[in-house]
């Protein structure tokens, strides 16, 4: 199977996504943010964490708007994968790929530490390799992870099971905990914790591991 | 010919760096500041002829995030 990782100037995660898509058996492509197509047979695409454009104007607004955000957007209309992680989830909240909006953190601080998430639905290829209710524990560096969505917005995702993953212990002032959601056909995710740096012991921890096992034996399968 | 975009967070949106300017007044001894919402502006150098209606676009597609910001423009 086959993975292309975005990178916009900023990005910061782009190498250790792909180091952990390559770990789990895709091949990945690194594409630039100003390349108009993505590479043929992609089966899923990344969008790092980071600082694509320094934040400047919104997190993710810029990038969503560069010409790589077409052919990714093209491609999850067409039933692609789209995986976005941090940054990645602030882009695709931009996009409109995802609902609702990532705010400054409540407590204003920026927030680099490892946290508890409890799995809210086995049912997607990032989750299948979880057991819903199981806690695991990934790190987050974000400044701005405090996710918000109407009310209508945040009860269509919980009557939909489309929230992936929840926090254990809030620590950005998410409403209803909300620390990753998938889109309406449950091949676009969008959390702000990093699994991809949970993916080898000399990380500390490898609870983002099954993450990136399931998406590679889903999509090889496919 | 100009154009001036204010954008804002919308009411009922928790703004916690107005709130944290909101504190920091107090502990400068500025009572009865009740409520502080932070936001930007935005000025536009345009050809001129540009219509109100391109800048509105511009607000829609890039300079505001509708889903959480509201927006007013100024033309002169």
């Amino acid at each position: 199977m086959r993975a292309a990782v975005v990178v916009f100037p900023g990005s910061n995660c782009d190498r250790d996504l792909a180091v952990a898509f390559r770990e789990a058996g895709c091949q990945v492509e690194m594409v630039w943010h100003k390349d108009t197509t993505l590479p043929s047979g992609i089966d899923i695409v990344g969008i790092p964490g980071g600082f694509s454009f320094g934040d400047y104007l919104r997190c993710g607004a810029i990038a969503a708007n560069s010409p790589i955000c077409a052919e990714v957007k093209a491609h999850a209309a067409r039933g692609g994968f789209v995986l976005g992680i941090c940054n990645g989830f602030q882009v695709l909240t931009e996009t409109g790929l995802l609902p609702g909006a990532l705010l400054r953190n409540a407590g204003l601080k920026f927030i680099c530490r490892t946290v508890p998430l409890i799995v809210g639905t086995e049912d997607s290829v990032y989750t299948s390799g979880y057991k819903a209710g199981q806690q695991i524990d990934i790190p987050i560096a974000h400044h701005d992870g405090n996710y918000i969505a109407s009310d209508e917005v945040v009860a269509q995702l919980t009557a939909e099971d489309r929230i992936a993953f929840r926090y254990g212990d809030n620590p950005n002032g998410s409403t209803a905990d909300i620390a990753g959601i998938l889109s309406s056909n449950r091949r676009v995710l969008g959390m702000m914790p990093h699994p991809e740096r949970a993916a080898d012991e000399k990380h500390g921890g490898t609870d983002g591991k099954a993450m990136f096992a399931s998406i590679a034996s889903a999509l090889a399968a496919a | 010919m100009k154009a001036r975009v204010h954008v804002m967070l919308k009411d009922g949106v928790l703004d916690p760096q107005g709130e944290a300017v909101r504190h920091a007044l107090g502990g400068l001894g500025f009572g009865g500041v009740d409520k502080v919402r932070q936001g930007k502006v935005i000025e536009l150098d345009l050809a001129d002829g540009t219509s109100e209606d391109t800048v509105r676009e511009m607000c829609e597609k890039l300079l505001a995030n509708t889903v959480i910001e509201s927006y007013q423009i100024e033309m002169s």
